[in-house]
């Protein structure tokens, strides 16, 4: 019962099996392991005025680099609108198949997979670590424990490694951060991470699932009677029995033979026979061990599947199986997915359409214009100009929409030079913030009007960004 | 209180019961708890570190002596020290030869930004748009002319500022009763005409060329040295309607600027110059006149006669 005040944590030995959801585990484990430590080493080619590394936030300079795509922080609603797509991604995928995410794809259960993989390469299988961890503290298990600890620091210190090389060029950071000559910003961030990890995928386990996640609560939440998750199919499985009994009384006993399989295999340490519950995280293990268990004893698969509350009901009821598949395809998930894949068009055609420059105009507030001696009108305007080409450009900027004699001239080229048309030469991947006067002679009305960019390349590029010009009177 | 286990869950219960419902006895996890206890622990470590504990007239200090006090006078400290060289060449770089060093006029035109928000804002606007009586700097009319070296000089001594010796002052003197009504209709018509806005007449051209040219000029354009204001511009300190320029030949308001030395030492001074010369109206690349003498003629010659 353990005492008043706390619980004891419980270690999680669950047991090797093989099977359909084994195999894919390790299918997912290898690709997402594989995309998150390799993806900062692809190397991609753009030119002498960007980096070269194919996946790169540049904190520092605010640029995301993915493969041909750059991000600047004005575009950042690419990120959000990716940010939006994985959250009704996880809506889609939580009402179509449960808590797949929780079993396969989210780093806290794939990095607990990894370790508990390195318990059974130093430990042995299940009974084996059980007995370790009850067996007094000898030198050997001190040595041994010492090795698979080593192995755990090791995997975690190359998790928060992979981490920071996101961030900056991976091989020149490399470099830098065993000469000691990263930013410290690095090196803690190594340290957190290779703590976290050490920590949370060593030792924490089903505990953050369980009681760190706050995902869990609002995927149980999300999920409904037409759900794909994993089930026991009581009305078949009770009685339990063992295959003895069940021989003397074949009547009396379902077809689970009460064996535990399904719980010695479970990371989490849950019993599905209980029902549903928040310590599942839908990874199919219990099924891979069933069905092996069903095989052996001659009965059918599927005692253990992933079926929907309604199909269960139904089946209960009488009638026949019905395949999984269809339980996806329903009103719900596919508007999920409708309005899922109408934001990733919608993103997609954004890409597509948009342009390497940019202007955006910010018209003096105070004062919001300035009379000269001769009654002319001056308003000023802070303007930048964006040029998101790898090489230094030219751009123009025009007045559109002034009358006659409006003219406009910017900090670097002085008013004697003022003039309708100002070209100024942005650098490459640079934002080029430029302050301009736009002169009204006296008595010329004005209201609205416009700057349009125009790039002095073969592109003719252009952005025409509205404005207003204040005059006394009418500010 | 009987403590029991519980049939349906297999948990012991903590023995409360209220109406029949009995409280399951569902412990948090050692770990969850040790959390909690760090907590504590860190908390009571901070109490006797830091200031905590409020007091009746202050918190407690806390063993460190850290305060957010200090912290703010070791920044300002630093950056004092990581501008001092900054301001030691300004202080060494003639006015008028700022601008050639575009990096060093920027250093001084930011330093006066600042200071212009914390002396200058009350009087001449957060925009340094001025109002009526109270000169707009962004504009290119400049009674006492707008050059480095003349603002510099206006910002030094200030104007009509009684404190100061050499301070920028002339006075108009007030034409009440001097005049009939018509005359000085006639005198404000042909003024504001000067800038295309009231009607002209030959009375009042003479009364102008009679009063007023002497200090104004004869067309109205004004004379920075003795800080006559132009009067054939757009730019009315105290307005251009015909009362307000009826009200400004018959009792003349003067606007007073406090002379900021001994308030603000003279970099300052100098960084606020570069920021009004910089607020786009700054009298550009105009050779240094000898501004100072003449001012202090005008100022002298006012002194001997307030009625000018």
């Amino acid at each position: 019962m353990g005492s008043a005040l706390y619980e004891k944590g419980k270690t999680v030995h669950n047991k090797r099996i093989d099977g359909p959801f084994r195999r894919f585990k390790w299918l997912v484990m290898l690709v997402t392991l594989g995309i998150y430590y390799v993806t900062p080493w692809i190397r991609w080619d753009r030119g002498p005025y960007a980096p070269d590394q194919a996946v790169l936030v540049d904190l520092a300079n605010r640029r995301f680099y993915m493969f041909d795509i750059e991000i600047w922080p004005h575009e950042f609603y690419f990120v959000a609108g990716l940010l939006i797509m994985a959250g009704i991604g996880l809506f889609l995928v939580t009402s179509a198949v449960g808590r797949a995410w929780c079993g396969y794809a989210c780093p806290q259960t794939v990095w607990t997979d990894l370790f508990q993989h390195v318990d059974r390469f130093f430990d042995g299988d299940r009974n084996a670590r059980m007995r370790l961890d009850k067996a007094p503290w000898t030198p050997a298990k001190i040595a041994r424990r010492s090795a698979k600890w080593a192995v755990y620091l090791a995997i975690a210190f190359w998790t928060g490694g992979a981490w920071i090389m996101y961030f900056a060029d991976a091989p020149t950071l490399t470099r830098d951060f065993w000469t000691g000559n990263a930013a410290p910003v690095a090196y803690a961030t190594v340290a957190i991470l290779t703590g976290t990890t050490f920590w949370l995928g060593g030792f924490m386990r089903e505990q953050v699932c369980i009681y760190m996640c706050p995902w869990p609560r609002i995927q149980t939440a999300m999920l409904d009677e037409k759900s794909l998750i994993v089930t026991y199919k009581d009305w078949r499985g009770e009685q339990r029995g063992s295959l003895k009994k069940a021989a003397k009384n074949p009547d009396q006993y379902g077809d689970c033979i009460d064996c535990n399989m399904c719980v010695a295999v479970c990371p989490t340490g849950v019993d599905i026979r209980e029902g549903q519950q928040i310590g599942c995280i839908t990874c199919g293990l219990c099924i891979d061990a069933c069905d092996r268990v069903m095989k052996e004893v001659g009965r059918p698969r599927g005692l253990i599947d992933y079926a929907t509350l309604d199909q269960c009901k139904a089946e209960a009821a009488g009638a026949p199986p019905t395949p999984a598949w269809k339980a996806l395809l329903r009103p719900r998930t596919l508007i999920y997915f409708t309005v899922w894949a109408g934001l990733g068009a919608g993103l997609l055609f954004a890409l597509g359409t948009r342009t390497h420059t940019d202007l955006t105009v910010s018209p003096d507030r105070n004062p919001p214009f300035m009379l000269l001696k001769d009654g002319s009108v001056r308003n000023a305007y802070t303007l930048r100009l964006r040029n998101m080409e790898a090489r230094p450009r030219d751009m123009e900027i025009a007045l559109e929409g002034l009358p006659q004699g409006a003219v406009m001239w910017t900090e670097s080229v002085s008013m004697e030079n003022a003039a309708r048309v100002q070209t100024v030469t942005v650098p490459a991947n640079a934002t080029e913030v430029l302050r301009v006067y736009v002169l009204l002679p006296e008595g010329a009305p004005a209201n609205a009007f416009a700057f349009r960019l125009t790039s002095l390349d073969e592109q003719r590029e252009q952005d025409v960004t509205e404005t207003t010009f204040a005059m006394p009177g009418n500010e | 209180m009987t403590k029991r286990i519980d049939e349906p869950t297999g948990t012991e219960t903590v023995g409360h019961e209220w109406d029949g419902i009995e409280e399951l006895n569902t412990p948090l996890p050692r770990w969850w708890l040790y959390t909690f206890y760090a907590t504590i622990v860190f908390a009571a470590i901070y109490v006797v570190l830091y200031p905590a504990w409020p007091m009746i007239d202050r918190a407690t200090q806390g063993t460190l002596g850290w305060s957010s006090r200090g912290d703010l006078a070791r920044e300002m400290t630093a950056a004092d020290m990581a501008r001092q060289s900054t301001v030691e060449r300004i202080a060494a770089t003639d006015i008028e030869k700022l601008p050639a060093d575009p990096e060093l006029m920027q250093a001084a035109i930011a330093g006066g930004a600042a200071a212009f928000k914390v002396n200058c804002v009350q009087c001449h606007g957060a925009g340094a748009a001025g109002s009526p009586g109270y000169p707009n700097l962004n504009d290119d009319d400049w009674i006492w002319g707008g050059t480095l070296t003349d603002i510099q000089y206006t910002l030094t001594h200030g104007i009509r500022w009684e404190g100061a010796e050499e301070t920028r002052a002339n006075f108009m003197p007030a034409f009440q009763g001097m005049f009939e009504p018509a005359q000085v209709n006639a005198l404000a018509g042909h003024v504001l005409s000067l800038s295309g806005k009231g009607r002209s007449s030959a009375a009042g051209a003479q009364l102008f060329a009679d009063n007023c040219a002497a200090c104004h000029g004869s067309g109205g354009e004004g004379s920075p040295p003795m800080g006559a204001p132009a009067l054939n511009d757009a730019i009315w300190l105290f307005g251009d309607t015909e009362a307000a320029v009826k009200a400004q030949i018959l009792a003349p308001r003067h606007g007073v600027m406090p002379a900021w030395q001994g308030r603000l030492d003279p970099v300052t001074i100098k960084m606020l110059a570069a920021y009004v010369h910089s607020r786009g109206g700054g009298q550009k690349a105009a050779p240094a006149q000898p501004a100072t003498d003449a001012a202090s003629d005008v100022a002298a010659a006012a002194k001997a006669d307030p009625n000018g």
